[in-house]
């Protein structure tokens, strides 16, 4: 018997925004007829980028056909930086939950919408977690994205794993290379945990102490980076947590250096340095 | 709301007659059949008469039915009692498309020491009785093979494969919980050794079975205790329900005609009506060596569980071989032990009627299920201008 939510019944039954955009702005589709399941999402974009029509269709079981109604209702009317936010638990929680053993029909959700935004920016979808190598040989699932599942949602046993990404649900030839993936990615982040518990000082830094490690780790971690792209920074000045940079070479014309700025200088500058700090660039 | 019950491979409904049967051995005629009392000896009768009415619909002699509690026990109790008392002979032959009760016992088995060979079926479901003979061997303790099988309703060509295991010397054992009661079963000029039956699927109730052991076989008891069914399986006997069995399989026997006739022809309209309403359908199994009461259907580019819970809608119940619909993510093992392609099986739909099924059950399935499938077809982004390009090719029987 099925232990579906109100809420999932509803949308399997009557399902919104079924069917095709003539013109869509972008498309993603993931899944196969051999994988039991699949899902095309179409959008339709206004000029400010904001999602004003969205249709699906899907092959799947009830849980895959209210997941994918579900997302469509969730992203209509979000920009696409709004909408990339939403995570399967996301999915899950907005149906008032799923049986576990269908965790994969949202996973489903956010992967069609990740292929769309992908296809809409024009870039060829960036997913590391398809790369790698094959585990599970009978829904084709490779190490990566095992590892990235495990992380997100916290895994811990192999059943969960199938829950959430299919892998193991077949043959069951896979389920010890399923545990050492499971087992690596947790030893890695015990590791990192304690890493960065040495490289953190506990006690609160002075401020030439926060000088010296920001410029060590701009020299050490940042700038070989960049300089890799043809780019460079340089440290201008500080104040209390304000870190001033100014960027050098091929990242002063980069359109995307804000988001360098953030997810690279600033991220690792919190990382070794001290969490409160805040990364500005000004002009040189 | 109204239920059309198109599940009987399942389960089936408790005949009035059988449940008429019981009700006195619930409540005045409690006593212990192995009591010394005549208050308990008439209740030994009760159960011997039960014996006599199982043995007449299988052609068996009324000693050679042990009771136990369910199919899945009498396929246990078959194989551990043949493997127990042939200790030096650690193989065993069976088939992909058993249900788990031996599936899964086999593999316990295969991961415990004993050697299993599996036989493989071809597209409609059929044994390589070629590959039966060149694999039964001096070692091989039993050979355990279906009689029909419970989701296609394809049936085994039990008498040959016997003879194969009988001129090799080896034993068969036949779970035959779905064919017993719906095709005629003759077991007093057979090469059959012990055979499987259960209680539900004859409308008799849940939580009783039998095991027919062949007179002059060495078996040793699966379940140790008392003296009970002349210590073969201890435990005090289920004596309604045994009541019960021992009606519905005299019941069974006088309606034998039905099935092969009224039942059939509503199960070929059903088939037919639905493969002529509903396109890019496929039958799974043998169409001839098949129980007259099944029908196990495909419909491409859906899925089942999703046809299920619409069916459901329309309270009419069925299964499927739907990966969805297994608990695991696991499509059925004997639509894919048939090659049937991964496309096929997902879509996949089995109706199972009984000789309560009416016309107008039949009629309103064939009224409801093709616009259902149109319906998720609507859903789907798959269809007939994709099947070319996404449907891989079929797996093979090894896969």
């Amino acid at each position: 018997m099925w232990d579906y939510s109100e809420k999932v019944k509803d949308h399997f039954f009557h399902p919104r925004n079924v069917g095709e955009i003539a013109n869509p702005d972008a498309v993603g589709e993931v899944g196969s007829l051999a994988c039991g399941d699949a899902l095309k999402l179409m959008l339709k974009l206004d000029e400010t980028g904001r999602i004003v029509d969205v249709k699906f269709k899907t092959f799947g079981c009830g849980s895959a056909i209210a997941s994918a109604s579900a997302l469509t209702e969730m992203i209509k009317g979000k920009t696409l930086e709004e909408a990339g936010k939403i995570t399967d638990s996301d999915i899950a929680a907005y149906l008032d939950g799923l049986p576990e053993q269908k965790m994969h029909c949202s996973v489903m959700g956010r992967e069609a919408l990740e292929a769309a935004i992908a296809n809409y920016r024009g870039v060829k979808i960036e997913k590391p977690v398809d790369e790698g190598t094959i585990v599970c040989k009978c829904f084709g699932v490779t190490d990566n994205k095992i590892a990235h599942e495990v992380r997100e949602h916290k895994l811990t046993t192999i059943e969960q794993v199938t829950n959430f990404c299919k892998a193991g649900g077949g043959c069951r030839s896979c389920h010890p290379q399923i545990q050492a993936i499971i087992d690596e990615v947790w030893q890695k982040e015990k590791e990192k945990a304690l890493i960065e518990k040495v490289r953190k000082p506990v006690k609160k830094l002075t401020n030439i102490q926060k000088m010296k490690l920001v410029q060590e780790t701009i020299e050490r971690d940042i700038r070989p980076t960049l300089q890799s792209d043809g780019g460079d920074i340089e440290l201008i000045d500080m104040d209390g947590d304000r870190v001033m940079v100014s960027f050098r070479g091929s990242c002063a014309e980069c359109p995307s250096s804000k988001v360098t700025l953030k997810s690279t200088v600033e991220a690792k500058l919190r990382e070794f340095v001290t969490d409160t700090l805040i990364v500005e660039e000004v002009a040189s | 709301m109204k239920v059309v019950y198109a599940d009987n491979n399942a389960t089936t409904k408790v005949a009035p007659e059988v449940l008429e049967a019981m009700m006195p051995y619930f409540s005045e005629y409690y006593g212990n059949p192995s009591s010394m009392h005549t208050f308990g000896g008439q209740v030994a009768k009760k159960v011997d008469m039960a014996r006599q009415q199982v043995a007449d619909l299988i052609g068996s002699d009324p000693s050679e039915i042990v009771f136990t509690s369910c199919g899945t026990e009498s396929d246990n109790a078959a194989i551990w009692g043949i493997l127990r008392a042939n200790p030096h002979k650690r193989h065993i032959v069976t088939s992909r498309v058993e249900h788990p009760a031996v599936y899964n016992l086999c593999k316990y088995l295969a991961q415990n020491g004993y050697h299993v060979t599996e036989l493989g079926v071809d597209s409609n479901g059929m044994l390589n009785l070629n590959e039966l003979a060149d694999v039964v061997r001096e070692d091989t303790a039993i050979v355990s093979v279906m009689y029909a099988n419970n989701e296609t309703g394809v049936i085994f060509p039990i008498e040959d494969i016997g003879r194969i295991v009988k001129e090799r010397g080896s034993l068969l054992h036949t779970d035959a919980v779905q064919a017993v009661g719906k095709i005629p079963v003759n077991l007093s000029k057979s090469t059959i050794d012990l055979l499987t039956l259960s209680g539900h699927k004859l409308h008799a109730p849940k939580g009783v079975g039998a095991l027919f052991v062949r007179k002059g076989i060495t078996f040793t008891p699966f379940i140790v205790g008392g003296h009970q069914e002349r210590n073969r399986r201890g435990g005090t006997e289920n004596v309604p329900s045994i009541v019960g069995l021992g009606k519905a399989c005299e019941l069974a026997k006088k309606h034998m005609p039905e099935e092969q006739t009224r039942v059939k022809q509503l199960r070929d309209k059903l088939e037919d009506e639905i493969l002529r309403k509903a396109p890019d359908a496929r039958v799974n199994g043998h169409k001839t060596h098949r129980l007259p009461n099944t029908t196990n259907l495909s419909f491409e580019f859906v899925e089942g569980e999703a046809i299920l819970l619409l069916l459901n809608e329309k309270g009419i119940c069925a299964s499927s071989g739907s990966a969805c619909t297994s608990g695991s993510l696991e499509p059925s093992h004997v639509l894919r032990a048939m090659g049937v392609p991964f496309t096929a099986v997902h879509g996949s739909v089995r109706l199972s009627l009984s000789r309560y099924s009416t016309l107008e059950d039949v009629d309103f399935i064939i009224e409801h299920l093709p616009p259902i499938i149109r319906r998720l077809r609507e859903i789907s982004p798959y269809g007939r201008q994709t099947r070319a390009k996404e449907q891989p090719a079929s797996i093979s029987a090894s896969a």
